[in-house]
């Protein structure tokens, strides 16, 4: 029985936790128990709604005195630039940019959706019973002073009263939420943030400074999201909750994450539930160095660092690891392009020899490779090129059609690569200084792209006189990168995407 | 379900905080996971008849708590091939500390591999396969999954060593029973799952890989 029950938290019931010995966990039907059903998890009992999709919004503590406070600032930002109806709460009640401040959320006319809490942490508990009694739908709780200072027995006290009431809130020690063109409760003003459009990339991030700098990283490559979390201190809503309600999600295609640690076996149940996942998943982790000096035991252990076994177990269970924040950025726009998996067969196509070179460096370097074209697939390429660089071009991959190219001998060779085996991906370096390619190049491509199924990524320089061109890769779905790393990146991840 | 015979070898190794190798092999046999024949003996006398039983050459080793690590030691001789080389075995064993008895082993001879398992925090239970022997950890040449693990999951552990020729046949050497391999790591895989809340980790090292079979030389099991 004891294994019975073993298996039965570690399906379902597993947080960080102890819910062993409680018996309210063990209502639950026992199917769970046996084969891939899905796993229950707390966000199954949760309704997440009105934390992404608010319609009102309550930010508590704002101040009357201070425009700079982060309630304030999330207060003048929702109420000037979203879509949502926003009411400031403080107790001592009176007026902010002329607009009435509620003594506290019972006053509020109306039913509240979202309650963004940026008070005191002395005064976090009594807000969240407050939302609770007056059925707010969820929280966002921006204030720190919990756990991270040592403030666990608050901290416990408010997940205690929120899982009571199925409550779901974000944080608290956190920025929150964003989700274009809806809201956000970030404390940063308006003009001082970075906002992708909207897309389908989900970033979930434990930290909220890394999350605000992935946001510039991804608006500049012009990569859309769907969702941005800041989680914080994640006392209650934490990865596995928002991977279980994210790969449901329609608007997310891709779910990336920052993660610094789990917490007890709760990496076992993430990884069980992202390799049931249909959408690419993504993670990011700090913290790879091994603790110096430490004692180890045995052979296993000192071989088994815990980095180590959160990098294999996450390739066992086909989530792609990025290193660095680069390759994240990378590997979102390519899985957000291409649910495939490939062998990593790359074909290239170049205007400079030296580009060739580098990108088959590169591509060796991840465990990619170049193949040589088959004879009969160098033949039918010649036949088609235009009689300028017939003779001059080198056919064997990397094909390098030299400056003389111009954008029907791109679209041939993409064409014919696209149909045979050898390759299994594209990858054009596309140098747009050659006086025979045109803006029109990028749309043209992409379509060979759509057409034949192949997947294909491109390297342009991201300067503003080639913004038609990229776009015309990025609005047909291919993505481009700024460099030859990053393209090659991108091929690296659907090799990495074991279950796309 | 863990064997009550298991759990009361772990029960009597807590207060060493490790258990014993003939005690840690008798786990292992309970468990499907081949050993070595092996006897212990507190006395020369024993030692010399446990040695004609399993028949020259054999492996001798101390059995000590106070020694976890015998080849620091000095406490594993292999190759032992008469009862006068056995004699001095013993006479050297006697003098480490804490000696509880010796432990004589038939020779096996193969690849030297290393099969480990630990509890993780965020993970728990994980296994690892790599290229074994006192070398271990210079190499670190390893590849690991989170347990239990499937055939599958040893073939692609065993494809992701850089040395994995080595057990594949590399230049005309015979490959490795891959098969007593593959059974061996999803029993200890499975014994791992189970033993998840006594242990912190278990070295199988050396495991000895042949064209014949595949066998635990030497095992350690760290309790938590």
């Amino acid at each position: 029985m004891e294994y019975l029950v073993s298996i039965y938290v570690k399906k379902g019931y597993s947080t960080p936790y102890n819910r062993v010995n409680n018996p309210e966990y063990f209502k639950y039907p026992v199917w769970s128990l046996f084969g891939q059903q899905d796993n229950p998890g707390q966000e199954e009992r949760l309704n997440f709604r009105p934390l992404f999709r608010p319609k009102t919004i309550a930010v508590v503590g704002v101040s009357l005195t201070n425009d700079r406070h982060p309630a304030n600032v999330i207060y003048n930002k929702l109420h000037l630039r979203y879509p949502v109806k926003v009411y400031p709460v403080n107790p001592k009640g009176g007026k902010i940019q002329r607009d009435t401040v509620y003594p506290n959320i019972a006053e509020i006319p109306v039913k509240i959706d979202l309650a963004v809490i940026a008070a005191r942490s002395k005064y976090a508990l009594d807000i969240l019973s407050d939302c609770i009694k007056n059925n707010v739908g969820g929280g966002v709780v921006i204030s720190g002073g919990f756990a991270e200072t040592g403030n666990h027995e608050l901290q416990d006290k408010m997940v205690a009263a929120a899982r009571e009431a199925s409550f779901p809130f974000i944080g608290p020690n956190c920025l929150g939420i964003y989700s274009p063109a809806l809201f956000d409760t970030f404390f940063l003003p308006g003009e001082r943030l970075v906002r992708p459009q909207t897309g389908k990339i989900a970033i979930v991030s434990q930290s909220g400074g890394v999350l605000v700098d992935l946001m510039v990283k991804f608006a500049e490559q012009g990569i859309g999201i769907s969702l941005a979390l800041s989680i914080g201190n994640k006392a209650m809503i934490r990865e596995l909750d928002l991977l279980n309600y994210l790969r449901k999600d329609p608007r997310t295609d891709v779910i990336a994450f920052y993660v610094e640690g789990f917490e007890k076996n709760e990496g076992h149940d993430f990884v069980q539930a992202a390799a049931r996942s249909s959408k690419p998943v993504i993670v990011l982790k700090a913290g790879k160095s091994e603790e110096g000096g430490r004692a180890v035991s045995s052979h296993t252990a000192s071989l088994a660092g815990d980095y180590k076994v959160f990098s294999e177990v996450l390739a066992q269970y086909g989530i792609v690891e990025a290193r660095n924040e680069f390759e994240l950025v990378s590997f979102c726009e390519s899985l957000s392009c291409y649910r495939k998996t490939i062998e990593g067969k790359i074909g290239i196509i170049t205007v400079s020899g030296g580009h060739g070179a580098l990108s088959v460096d590169a591509c060796v370097a991840q465990g990619l490779t170049v193949p040589v074209l088959f004879s009969d697939t160098r033949d039918k390429i010649k036949e088609k090129l235009s009689s300028s660089i017939k003779n001059i071009a080198s056919l064997r991959n990397p094909i390098d059609l030299t400056g003389s190219a111009t954008d029907d001998d791109f679209v041939a060779v993409a064409k014919i690569l696209s149909q045979v085996m050898e390759v299994d991906c594209l990858l054009l370096l596309l140098l747009p200084y050659s006086p025979g390619i045109t803006a029109d190049l990028g749309a043209r491509l992409s379509y060979v792209c759509q057409r034949e199924g192949k997947p294909l990524v491109a390297y342009v320089p991201h300067v503003e006189k080639y913004r038609m061109l990229i776009e015309g890769f990025q609005l047909n779905h291919v993505p481009v990168s700024a460099s030859i790393e990053g393209a090659v990146l991108m091929a690296e991840a659907m090799r990495r995407c074991q279950p796309c | 379900m863990l064997k009550k015979r298991v759990k009361n070898i772990l029960e009597s190794s807590r207060a060493a905080g490790w258990v014993l190798e003939p005690d840690a092999k008798k786990i292992f046999a309970l468990s499907g996971i081949k050993v070595p024949e092996f006897r212990t003996a507190e006395t020369l006398n024993k030692a010399i008849k446990a040695a004609g039983d399993i028949g020259y050459p054999v492996a001798a080793k101390v059995v000590s708590p106070q020694v976890l690590h015998k080849s620091d030691a000095n406490g594993v001789i292999i190759g032992i091939d008469s009862d006068e080389e056995l004699k001095n075995a013993y006479k050297h064993f006697v003098t480490l500390d804490g000696f509880e008895c010796m432990l004589i082993e038939e020779m096996v001879d193969g690849l030297e591999l290393i099969v480990g398992g630990k509890i993780d925090y965020q993970f728990g239970p994980v296994v690892i396969l790599g290229l074994g022997g006192t070398s271990v950890e210079i190499y670190k040449d390893t590849s690991l999954k989170m347990a239990p693990l499937k055939e599958n999951d040893v073939r692609s552990m065993v494809r992701s060593l850089k040395a994995h020729e080595l057990l594949e046949g590399y230049r005309g050497s015979e490959p490795i029973n891959m098969e007593d391999l593959i059974s061996m790591m999803i029993n200890f895989s499975g014994l791992l799952v189970d033993l998840r809340e006594n242990i912190e980790s278990i070295d199988l090292n050396p495991v000895m890989c042949s064209a014949q079979q595949c066998v635990v030389a030497d095992a350690r099991i760290i309790l938590s």
